[in-house]
């Protein structure tokens, strides 16, 4: 909300510095997100007067006016098309400086001397209507200083109000924040009921209390059509934020500005009967003052005249009842509807109105009267016309009550740490609004002002009196001591150990949005369902990710086309997937390598990146676990991979991921120039590690022997590692490959490998006789079970 | 000069001039071997006088142990230079560039929020997870945020359906931790919260710490105190902050938190508040009995402010020339 310290300042005895009622407001919890100069720079701009007008001698839409400017009368050119004899503006004299620093300087337009300017509100910084200089007032002082007749000397402050603070969604619950709060003295201005000069009125009936529990109105007759508002009201509103467009309009608002009470005018004459507040019907309509058709629910509640639904209650009035240039006679309305009748009804429709903030957040029950009395002599004031009798009608039993809340001494010290003297207490209470009484020794009996709906208990009392004492002057004050230890499990790794080892091979993390494009969606998880939101930002972002992929793809391609050539990445992240009893959420850790597996070097040869460097990644990390000797990778087909180089990623008997080369379809689809190598593992499958338990060591020599065998294709490393590993029997402690070769000298329907078992017993040395059987036995094996030959 | 002093000056300069091993090891033989020049006089000794022998041959003695260890001191330096030389050789560019593997990075909002984990453990407080995709009850009505009540809009939620959504914080953790383990309890929340907004200060994910401690005795004077250690701490200086008083439907008294920063103006860091009776009473903990502080805090924010980014989105941009950096 926006609000300026000279419109406080009618409220406020003392002298008003902006920054020190900022500070002031903002350790109250009213916090002042900035305040500005509603002026920029301008000096020596002064009130004038155009005592003649000529037209230019050579130019058709330029005219010489001469100006009296209190000092005399200069001769200025002036191209605006009001500009005419005996019009007050803004004149800015030669060596005048205007917003942006520019100072005025003597011209010569067309050939015509011109002693300074007439300005527009647009040349002062005032506003942004260019088209004619600014007009002002016939009782405008010429000569008076610009600054100190429109009380330039200004500041907006922007309050982010909380939503329990409805009470201060107006000058008069600012003002009355500051005064406790500070060092000013609530001044407030009085209003005086008027006397009525016509009897008519209007029949208001409250059908629906619960919704509208008290309804002012006053009907003012013979209004002058075609008024406009005084400068002095249009410059306050429009400091705020708001235009003057109707003097009923900005007569309204301006209350509403200053009470917290939203009002409504209507046009007496477009009203068909008389009024009733109650709740609307499912099968009405209705078409808003800004020009938007709604349908009306049976929740929300409408003023209606005998036609039908004539506005939305607390949130927009209808545009067949609005004041038009012609109105002349005025129906106004100031209502309290509560809270909960109005609360979440304009949301509904996409909107947020100066009237639905403050309805939500609740008005003063008491405070209807107040506002019309207010609006009632401001509008006469403006436009003329006379009063009827105030109308006022309420419904006891539905007006919000006065709590009386218990406030213990005791239970403040005990929330807050730090007791407080009871004179403290009652005088923070009091400072608020609130009546105090004792209720026995340090205790009382608090009753909240009517306009403090959001003070309901003990402890919101408790925040009120810190809050008047200073949130700063309640001591920082340590625990006692903590008696029980968190626990810390050995055999538990944690997703941050996970990290660690990719980043220590190179992976950079990142992070993306767990709402991806159902399209690259489809793409990486082909009729695998996701779980869509109801109202996403964008399609791009509208459904969740049932794997980390896309995104990994997503940033990958980004980095490619920024110029680099190789990346590694990984995210640690949930998959969201749909299930029967709700959605899955599982918790992965997913990377992507593409490009050259090192940077460029002086001594190697560039290599990219393959599946078995991300394969040694996955190792790795599984190895983390301690864990390694379970894993395994066994062929296994991926929609989202390239068949014959993809594999299921195993713990013992039970999948927890895949690893595979990017399909290539898919790599063309996100313009991805080189193959990708992806993988991704279930981290609840990673988090349990081994305890460490030693195992003695042989203290014996071991023995190595090689074997090339040949064998066909299709027979995987592990296969021959298996046989081995059962033939060669307990002395076994190791088999590697060594070398694979395919091409020349082997028949192309099989494959060479070179395979290193490495042997050695526990009690005794090997010798090489040992190995020999070993390794015989080994041969046949293979031989019989893999139609394995040896190779010579 | 004797005969033997001219034989042994002669043998250290030739000794000295001697330009290879291969040279010294000649001039060993021809001073020292059998039929070298001091061998030979002291095969001579016998042809002396008596009297004169012992004299002679301490002299003779003398000159061989002399020549002995120039031999010895010229070999180590013959052999030191010829290292020197083969070393020389073999010597290498040390400015060429090493077979580096390339350096990985963990993400500034992972780093800061390992930062913010490690320094919460040590005031007691245990990690603890829950759902991403919430139901209203955990997300809102135990909170205190009843259904239409303006706090909500301040919330702008992620929908899947009717009854499901995007928890628009970490606090539903807090819920389901005191609904399992009751009070006391003292907990933090780290994790993904999602609110439907996006602009230059507002990214429609990003990342929470909740914490939260329930006890018989816990202060807003005791809050003051872990907020401050938290965060003088995490700043890694005495940082001076300001208390405002805030709103925010599950803790009353509650308040916002800004620190001050280097350049002296006020940032904000966190909220936080003694949590709302009503919100022990959803859980079945007796506000009578039991009363606590909670607090919540963007990791991105504190991220921001300690590594000096000053745009949120580069968080979720994912460029590595910005993520290389952590």
């Amino acid at each position: 909300m926006r609000i300026t310290t000279e419109w406080l300042g009618e409220w406020l005895a003392g002298s008003l510095d902006a920054a020190e009622l900022a500070e002031t407001l903002t350790t109250a919890g009213l916090e002042v997100d900035s305040v500005s100069a509603v002026a920029g720079e301008l000096d020596g701009v002064v009130v004038g007067e155009i005592v003649s007008v000529a037209s230019h001698p050579q130019a058709d839409r330029l005219r010489l006016c001469e100006v009296r400017n209190g000092d005399g009368t200069v001769s200025v050119v002036c191209g605006a098309p009001n500009a005419k004899s005996g019009l007050k503006s803004a004149f800015a004299p030669v060596g005048a400086i205007l917003p942006g620093g520019q100072k005025l300087k003597r011209a010569k337009i067309r050939g015509a001397e011109s002693h300074g300017m007439l300005c527009s509100v647009v040349e002062l910084g005032l506003g942004d209507d260019a088209s004619g200089i600014l007009e002002l007032p016939e009782d405008a002082p010429v000569g008076t200083d610009l600054r100190d007749y429109l009380a330039l000397d200004d500041h907006v402050l922007d309050i982010d109000l909380t939503p329990n603070r409805g009470d201060c969604f107006s000058v008069r619950g600012v003002a009355r924040e500051a005064a406790a709060n500070g060092p000013w003295e609530l001044d407030e201005p009085a209003v005086e009921p008027l006397p009525s000069e016509h009897d008519e009125t209007i029949g208001v009936t409250l059908a629906a209390p619960d919704g509208c529990a008290r309804f002012a109105g006053r009907v003012i007759k013979n209004v002058a059509s075609g008024a406009t508002s005084p400068l002095w009201l249009k410059e306050r509103l429009r400091r705020v934020g708001l235009r003057a467009i109707h003097p009923v309009v900005d007569v309204t608002n301006y209350v509403m500005l200053e009470f917290g009470q939203p009002l409504h005018g209507y046009d007496l004459r477009k009203i068909d009967g008389g009024v009733v507040a109650r709740w609307g019907r499912a099968d009405e309509s209705l078409e808003l003052l800004d020009g938007r058709s709604i349908d009306i629910a049976d929740d929300m509640v409408v003023i209606a005249d005998d036609a039908g639904p004539i506005g939305l209650a607390g949130i927009m009035g209808g545009a067949s009842t609005a004041v038009d240039e012609s109105t002349t006679d005025v129906f106004l309305e100031a209502a309290f509807f509560p809270p909960a009748a109005i609360a979440g009804r304009a949301r509904r429709f996409g909107m947020q109105t100066d009237a639905s903030m403050r309805f939500e957040r609740g008005v003063d029950p008491d405070g209807q009267a107040r506002a019309i009395e207010r609006a009632t002599a401001l509008l006469i004031d403006i436009a003329g016309g006379s009063a009827g009798p105030l109308i006022d009608v309420f419904e006891p039993s539905h007006l919000p009550s006065a709590t009386t809340i218990s406030l213990r001494s005791e239970r403040i010290a005990s929330l807050l740490g730090q007791a407080l003297p009871p004179q403290t207490i009652e005088g923070a209470l009091v400072a608020l609004g609130m009546s105090v009484a004792a209720d026995g020794r340090d205790a009382w009996r608090v009753t909240p002002p009517s306009f403090r709906f959001d003070l309901e208990i003990e402890e919101d009392l408790i925040e009120e009196v810190a809050r008047v004492v200073g949130y700063d002057h309640i001591p920082a004050v340590p625990e006692l001591t903590m008696s029980r230890l968190g626990d810390s499990s050995e055999s538990r790794i944690s997703e941050d150990d996970l990290a660690d080892a990719l980043v220590a091979r190179g992976y950079a993390e990142i992070v993306t949005f767990s709402f991806i494009d159902p399209e690259l969606g489809e793409l990486i998880s082909p009729a695998a369902p996701h779980i869509t939101l109801a109202n996403p930002l964008s399609q791009e972002l509208a459904v969740l990710r049932r794997s980390l992929w896309p995104g990994l793809t997503q940033a990958a391609g980004k980095n490619l086309s920024r110029q680099r050539d190789s990346l590694r990445i990984f995210e640690i992240g949930t998959q969201y997937l749909p299930g029967a009893n709700g959605a899955v959420e599982r918790r992965v850790v997913a990377g992507l390598a593409v490009g050259p597996v090192s940077e460029e070097h002086w001594d190697s040869d560039p290599r990219e990146v393959d599946f078995f460097d991300v394969k040694g990644d996955v190792e790795c990390l599984v190895a983390v676990t301690a864990r390694g000797r379970s894993l395994s990778f066994v062929t296994s087909e991926h929609p989202a991979l390239r068949p014959g180089r993809s594999a299921s990623v195993m713990l013992g008997s039970e999948a927890v991921g895949w690893i595979g080369e990017l399909h290539p379809v898919i790599s063309q689809k996100l313009e991805l120039k080189k193959p990708a190598i992806v993988f991704s593992l279930q981290i609840e499958k990673l988090l349990d590690a081994r305890l460490p338990v030693y195992r003695s060591y042989s203290k014996f020599p071991s023995l190595r022997r090689d074997l090339a065998v040949v064998v066909p294709i299709d027979v995987s490393a592990d296969a021959l590692k298996q046989c081995v590993t059962i033939a060669a029997g307990t002395a076994l402690q190791n088999v590697k490959v060594f070398d694979v070769y395919r091409g020349p000298g082997i028949d192309s329907s099989r494959k060479s490998i070179g395979l290193g078992l490495i042997l050695q017993d526990t009690s005794r040395t090997l010798t090489d006789e040992d190995a020999d059987r070993t390794v015989a036995t080994v041969v046949e094996h293979l031989q019989s079970e893999l139609g394995a030959t040896i190779r010579n | 000069m004797s005969q033997i002093d001219t034989l042994s000056a002669d043998a250290l300069d030739a000794i000295a001039s001697a330009d290879s091993l291969e040279r010294l090891e000649t001039l060993r033989v021809e001073l020292l071997g059998r039929k070298g020049g001091l061998t030979s006089q002291l095969k001579a000794l016998g042809t002396l006088p008596a009297a004169d022998r012992p004299a002679a041959g301490k002299a003779i003695n003398e000159a061989k142990r002399a020549v002995s260890d120039a031999i010895a001191a010229r070999r180590a330096d013959l052999e030191a230079a010829a290292l020197a030389a083969e070393l020389s050789r073999d010597a290498i560019d040390v400015t060429l560039a090493g077979r580096r593997v390339h350096k990985g990075s963990v993400h500034p909002v992972s780093k800061t929020l390992r930062r913010m984990r490690r320094i919460l453990e040590r005031a007691g407080f245990e990690v603890d997870t829950g759902p991403e995709i919430e139901d209203e009850y955990h997300n809102f009505s135990a909170l205190n945020i009843p259904a239409d009540h303006p706090a909500r809009a301040m919330h702008d939620t992620f929908y899947i359906d009717s009854e499901r959504l995007l928890r628009t914080h970490t606090s539903p953790v807090q819920i389901r931790a005191m609904q399992t383990r009751g009070a006391p309890i003292r907990l933090i929340a780290p994790g993904r919260v999602y609110r439907c907004d996006s602009d230059l200060t507002h990214t429609p994910m990003f990342t929470q710490v909740e914490g939260l401690a329930v006890d018989r005795n816990i202060s807003f004077a005791n809050l003051k105190c872990l907020l401050y250690e938290f965060l003088s701490k995490f700043f890694e200086r005495q940082v001076e902050l300001r208390f405002r008083p805030s709103y925010f439907p599950f803790t009353e008294p509650s308040a916002e938190v800004d620190v001050r920063s280097e350049a002296g103006r006020w940032i904000e860091v966190l909220g936080c508040g003694m949590v709302h009776p009503n919100v022990l009473r959803n859980v079945s903990i007796d506000p009578q009995s039991f009363q606590g502080y909670a607090f919540g805090m963007g990791v991105e924010r504190l991220a921001m402010l300690r590594y000096g980014v000053d745009d949120l989105r580069l968080f979720f941009d994912n460029d590595l020339r910005f993520l290389e950096q952590f």
